[in-house]
């Protein structure tokens, strides 16, 4: 790969690293806190070694208890420090729930600005890694109802390390989700240095005039790979990397969809109540009149999980010639 | 390392644990004001001019005790929903309590959290939801933050009733507060009722305190109804706290006179004879006896303070009913600190 002057090359992971080593280094006031982050380095080695130069004060391994992790964060950004809490595996939060929904989300809005939770909870979500139920899920769709959080779910590693920093600095509490099996797999060019990239702000990554497909995380990289098959195949499709889930982009998708006419909203989360539902409705209120086609949802079936056999993750997730086959059809309609 | 505190206050003697007459007034001042403005809201409701209210009765003796250790300007309070005499003990006025009351647009959340929910960084004062324990996390984290950033002669104060020591975020919290000593006082108002279950059927072991040494933390047993006692022990747990002795986890006895809150009948399960019979044990009059009886007031005084405390009572309702309620397009600030158009 070219790398660019003032760029390296990462993967997700090491961009996930190195922008929280760079965030450690410049201010003091950050602090990492979770589940072996510490003497460990974290079980995918992202803080590795931070213990050593930033001290234990500033690196905490936890004890392991998911509510009070979040918790406590809470109360350290109430009070002027910006913590960085990480939940283990994104399976893992939900006996934080309350913490992230009805204390962290709800912070500023209850004491009228009074008191503020500048706070980020990373995260590693996502399947196609062997995890079973407890080591693939997507969380998105169970916060994202919930205003006053943010959400984010970069697929590329510049934006992974563009959406974190704007994360640390954001004032209020952003659920950053890192998509586990892009990790190692995803390798891109990252911009040296301090840089940002506004949360809410969506990416068209290919342009393209008969489709537009929405996606983020994992799918993002296999949709890509399905569309370029296509223009092969002489069909144009647009493909529109979200980002960010909270708040969602609603002009970029409506733009593109006043464009190409037809949308597919892929993701891996099952189609129940997920985020493909809300942007369906979405367009559906503000742009229906503008389809050609029907608006079409590809996700995972509506069951409670993946399996660890490897025939029952691969019925839970879409293939990358699956998303072929769905976009030819819609293209075709 | 769990002890039983001796009470320190009775008809017979005062052990003033280095307290002034001033602050003996003061102490009993809070506890006053405390039970007006709980039973103002009570009235308020049921003349149908707000919806809600909360009760306190039974709590004033260890709130303002507690209070009177709480140094203003550098303590943390983290409270729960039934602290009212430690809110107005630590500084917050009877106009910002009926502000909250009747929701108006100055209320400290502009009408949105339920009474008594303050939220005030003057006075160190923490914006707390209606989920018990959730705050101990919060609290725990504060006084981390005074830790890292080594603010010595500072500490953070975080109350719970004893319902909410069966949560899972009390035992996260005792726990990570022991294991990096930090500064902060756990204090458990044990009023052995959460609404309407009792402590029977909260724990098998009635004495909450013995769980610190568990913790390995100092436990304190007190009369949460001897509000001097109660302050003895919170000034020596803060006082630990703040010169980096680490937390305490104290358990104050007392008990809850009235129904959870406006809206719930406790006659459908404790009995009138249980509620008359703990009655007796009142706390306020009789700190009002004791500081009488030792001189420390005169019955004139006491009547004075009382009339005080009632006309200040009553002008901050007056004064809080004549203000506005927030407008609705209130509803749509604050949600995040950038500008927010919410879909709708």
């Amino acid at each position: 790969m070219a790398v660019t002057a003032g760029s390296k090359v990462l993967n997700n992971v090491e961009a996930v690293r190195e922008t929280l080593y760079e965030a450690m280094k410049s201010d003091d006031r950050t602090i990492i806190l979770g589940e072996d982050v510490g003497a460990r380095g974290n079980v995918f080695l992202i803080t590795k070694d931070f213990i050593n130069e930033f001290g234990p004060e500033r690196v905490i391994d936890t004890p392991i208890a998911e509510a009070s992790i979040v918790g406590i964060a809470v109360g350290m950004a109430m009070e002027g420090l910006r913590p960085i809490a990480e939940i283990q595996f994104a399976d893992f939060i939900y006996p934080a729930f309350n913490q992230i929904v009805g204390e962290a989300a709800k912070t500023r809005y209850r004491s009228n600005g009074e008191y503020t939770c500048p706070l980020v909870i990373r995260t590693p979500y996502g399947g196609g890694v062997r995890g079973a139920l407890s080591h693939s899920v997507s969380i998105e769709a169970l916060f994202y109802h919930v205003p006053g959080l943010k959400i984010v779910a970069p697929a590329f590693p510049a934006d992974v390390k563009g959406l974190l920093n704007a994360a640390i600095d954001d004032p209020d509490p952003v659920l950053f989700l890192e998509h586990k099996k892009t990790y190692r797999l995803i390798k891109g060019e990252v911009p040296e240095g301090h840089y940002t990239i506004p949360i809410g702000k969506a990416n068209v990554i290919k342009e393209g005039r008969q489709l537009t497909v929405v996606s983020y995380g994992l799918y993002v990289h296999w949709a890509l790979e399905a569309a370029n098959q296509l223009e092969n195949e002489g069909m144009s499709v647009e493909v529109i990397d979200l980002r960010s889930i909270r708040p969602m982009d609603r002009t970029t998708i409506l733009n593109s969809v006043e464009k190409t006419r037809k949308l597919l909203i892929i993701h891996e989360d099952n189609k129940f109540g997920g985020i493909g539902a809300e942007i369906s409705a979405m367009v559906a209120e503000e742009a229906l009149f503008s389809l050609d086609a029907p608006i079409r949802r590809l996700a995972a079936p509506d069951v409670p999980a993946m399996g660890y056999a490897e025939p029952l993750e691969h019925e839970y997730m879409s293939s990358p010639a699956q998303m072929a086959d769905a976009m030819r059809e819609l293209v075709k309609f | 390392m769990a002890t039983k505190s001796k009470t320190s206050g009775s008809a017979s003697t005062l052990e003033r644990r280095g307290l002034t007459d001033e602050q003996l007034v003061g102490i009993l001042r809070t506890m006053l004001m405390h039970r007006r403005l709980e039973g103002r809201g009570f009235e308020l409701n049921r003349q149908g001019k707000i919806p809600f209210a909360s009760a306190g009765e039974g709590h004033e003796a260890v709130q303002a005790g507690a209070a009177m250790a709480f140094e203003r300007g550098k303590d943390i309070l983290v409270p729960y929903y039934r602290d009212l005499g430690l809110d107005i003990g630590i500084g917050l006025s009877p106009l910002e309590v009926l502000l909250s009351l009747f929701a108006r647009v100055a209320d400290h959340s502009g009408g949105r959290q339920f009474p008594h929910h303050y939220a005030s960084k003057k006075l160190g004062l923490y914006s707390i939801s209606s989920v018990l324990a959730a705050q101990l996390p919060h609290a725990v984290g504060a006084a981390y933050a005074l830790k890292y950033r080594k603010e010595t002669g500072r500490a953070v104060l975080a109350t719970v009733g004893d319902g909410a020591t069966s949560e899972g975020e009390w035992h996260e919290s005792m726990n990570f507060a022991a294991i990096h000593k930090l500064p902060i006082v756990f204090l458990c108002e044990n009023n052995e009722w959460a609404i309407s279950t009792p402590l029977a059927k909260q724990m098998a072991n009635p004495n909450i305190y013995e769980r610190a040494e568990g913790y390995g933390m100092p436990g304190v047993q007190i009369n949460g109804f001897d509000p001097i006692a109660c302050y003895a022990a919170v000034k020596e747990a803060m006082d630990r706290a703040r010169t980096g002795g680490g937390p305490t986890f104290i358990e104050a006895k007392c008990y809850r006179f009235l129904a959870h809150t406006t809206d719930d009948d406790d006659r459908t399960y404790r009995s009138r004879e249980e509620v008359a019979e703990r009655r007796k044990q009142d706390p306020v009059p009789t700190f009002e006896r004791l500081l009488v009886e030792h001189g420390v007031l005169t019955a004139e005084g006491l009547e004075d303070l009382k009339r005080s405390v009632l006309a200040e009572a009553n002008e901050a309702t007056d004064r809080a009913e004549s203000m506005p309620y927030p407008a609705p397009h209130d509803l749509y600030t604050n949600v995040y600190a950038d500008s927010y158009q919410p879909w709708r």
